[in-house]
Parts: C-alpha cells; sequence; structure tokens
C-alpha cells in the first residue's frame, strides 16, 4: 500500500485529517506531522522526516501539506530522503488525502493514484 | 575575515534577532501569523549554542550548520527559506578559512538565488528578497566602484533598508501576507525586516574591526 504523510502547521489539523481519511480506510498506512516538537504551530523537517520514514515502504509515499513551510520544509526533507517513489502532492489536503487513502487500501500504485489526485485540484464540492 | 571573524557575525545576528524579535513578531501580526520573530529568535538561539562547537571548523561547514540548525528549529517559512541561504552559502565556502570580498559576494549570492529557488519568488513581491536583492546589487557596484568592503557593505545595508520601506509599497504575492491582498499594503514586510537587521549586524561587527 501506499503511505500517507499529512503536514500541516497544525499538530490538531494534521491529527484531524489522518483521523478522517481512516473513517473510510482503516488499514492504510499514514502518518501525520503536525505542528512543532513541543506541538506548537509551524512545521517541524525532523517530523515530516520521521512521518516519512514510519510509512516508507517500497509502493512509495504521498505527503499532503497545507501551506507555506509546509511545502518549503517538506521539499528539503525530500532532497534528503532522496527516493523517487516519495512525492509532494499540489491539491487541497483533506479530499486528496481521503481519496489517497481509500485508492492505497484499494491495491492502486502511486502513479494511478497521483493521476487521480490531479482532478481533486478541480473538484466542485457541490 | 576569518573564522573567528565569521562567528562574531553569527553570534552578532543572533543577539540582533533576539532584541528584537518582539518587533519583527509585531510586524508579522500585521499581515502574516504572527510568529516570524519568535520562530527566528528560537533557531538562532539554537545556533547561538551551536557557536562552541565550530570554533575548528571551516566557513564553509560552519554556514552549513547554521542552515541545517536553523531548518530544524525554526519551525515557519523562515526556516526553510534562510535554512536554504545558509546551506547554499556554505556550499561557496566550503573549505575555506579567510573570506575576501569577492567570497562574501559569492556568499551572499548564493545565499539570495537560494532564497529565490525555495520560495519560488522574485524582487518586488514583499519578501526578504526585496531587502537583500538591492543589498546584493549595491555591493557589488560599489565594490567595482573601488570602495573598500566596509563602506560598500555600508552603502549596501542602506539599499537594503530603502528594499525594506519599499515593501511598504507594495502588495505580497508571495508567503501568507498574500491572502490579504491590497491590505497588506502600508505594512513592512516582516522577512525583508529580518534580512535588514542580518546585514547590520553584519555590517556592525565588521566596523569594529
Amino acid at each position: 500500500m501506499v503511505g500517507i504523510v499529512i503536514v500541516s502547521h497544525s499538530q490538531k489539523l494534521a491529527e484531524g485529517v489522518v483521523e478522517v481519511a481512516k473513517m473510510m480506510a482503516s488499514e492504510v498506512p499514514i502518518a501525520a506531522a503536525g505542528g512543532l516538537e513541543d506541538g506548537s504551530l509551524g512545521t517541524s523537517y525532523e517530523k515530516i522526516l520521521a512521518a516519512v520514514e514510519k510509512v516508507f515502504s517500497s509502493d512509495g509515499v504521498m505527503i499532503f501539506v497545507d501551506m507555506g513551510s509546509a511545502v518549503m520544509t517538506t521539499e528539503m526533507v525530500l532532497e534528503d530522503f532522496n527516493r523517487p517513489n516519495v512525492r509532494m502532492i499540489d491539491c487541497p489536503l483533506v479530499e486528496g488525502a481521503i481519496l489517497a487513502a481509500v485508492e492505497s487500501v484499494g491495491g492502486k500504485t502511486l502513479e494511478e493514484i497521483l493521476k487521480l489526485t490531479e482532478d481533486v485540484r478541480t473538484t466542485k464540492k457541490f | 575575515m576569518d573564522t573567528k571573524k565569521i562567528l562574531a557575525i553569527i553570534s552578532a545576528v543572533a543577539k540582533k534577532i533576539e532584541a528584537e524579535k518582539n518587533f519583527l513578531t509585531q510586524l508579522d501580526n500585521e499581515i502574516g501569523d504572527g510568529d516570524h520573530g519568535i520562530n527566528l529568535a528560537r533557531g538562532f538561539k539554537s545556533v547561538e549554542e551551536k557557536i562552541p562547537t565550530w570554533a575548528d571548523k571551516d566557513i564553509g561547514a560552519i554556514l552549513k550548520g547554521v542552515g541545517t540548525q536553523l531548518v530544524s528549529t525554526v519551525g515557519g517559512a523562515s526556516g526553510p527559506l534562510y535554512g536554504t541561504a545558509f546551506m547554499k552559502a556554505g556550499n561557496v565556502c566550503k573549505g575555506k578559512n579567510f573570506l575576501a570580498a569577492e567570497d562574501f559576494v559569492a556568499a551572499l549570492e548564493a545565499a539570495v538565488n537560494g532564497i529565490k529557488m525555495r520560495g519560488k519568488a522574485v524582487e518586488g513581491e514583499k519578501t526578504m528578497l526585496d531587502a537583500l536583492c538591492p543589498a546584493l546589487k549595491t555591493l557589488k557596484e560599489n565594490l567595482a566602484g573601488g570602495k573598500n568592503f566596509v563602506e560598500a557593505l555600508s552603502v549596501a545595508v542602506d539599499a537594503a533598508a530603502a528594499g525594506v520601506e519599499f515593501t511598504k509599497t507594495i502588495i505580497a504575492t508571495k508567503g501568507r501576507a498574500s491572502y490579504l491582498k491590497e491590505r497588506s499594503l502600508g505594512h513592512q514586510d516582516p522577512g525583508a525586516t529580518s534580512s535588514l537587521m542580518m546585514l547590520q549586524a553584519t555590517l556592525e561587527v565588521l566596523r569594529e574591526a
């Protein structure tokens, strides 16, 4: 299964997205990397790296992010943890994470899920 | 500039950021998420604690160390941005125990390019680049014009200060302030301000010599 990492400035938000994703895909390997070490707001290089390592397998990892430093800090982690099958995804955090969780459990590959997340960018909620 | 001088500059930068953290945070409260000063002060505090362990390192390794500390401790956008800047500057100074004027310029240029790359930003978007780009340009011009390094850096700091003033007149298109659109007008950019402070601290140390 493709692993999933949720990066947010807020520990609660990252854990919340994990919670919502697990509602539909309880067995998916997914990890939250929200907030700083002490739980305050921000993004942590160490937390993101640890989360990627936790869910990493040969199937790959998709990282969903909120904004700003979440993007830049994840980029730096990816430059150091340099594997082609670990990707940061540019799409809405909640929708993207749920889609990836469901499809990962359903047996889709990283490349297949990547294609599907492209649609998430333009999907309307109603 | 030898290793000792570089460490003195880093220490002066850390002290200045600590002294100005409330001001930087106040600026960020106005147009951002209100954490710039606190975040950067936390980062530079961890940098300062490392300084004694860098005494026998070359300047490239020291600057890289500063970058690594900032990336892992700042927590906001200034972490990866300044972190990348110092790491890129470190690459240019690899193995050096002394920086001539042209080495400093090359390091600053690598730092500025690192920030552009990491932030996918250019000058004129109300970011640290609006202080750093004019400073780099002015430093180069004045060195080419025959000024000594401290004089040239002094004019460059003035250019950075003018750049910070300029950020009051433009709308942010990068970073958290971009959410405010025209409401970001009239406010100076916290990132440009902290960049100016770093250059000022550098100049102050070099003037003492």
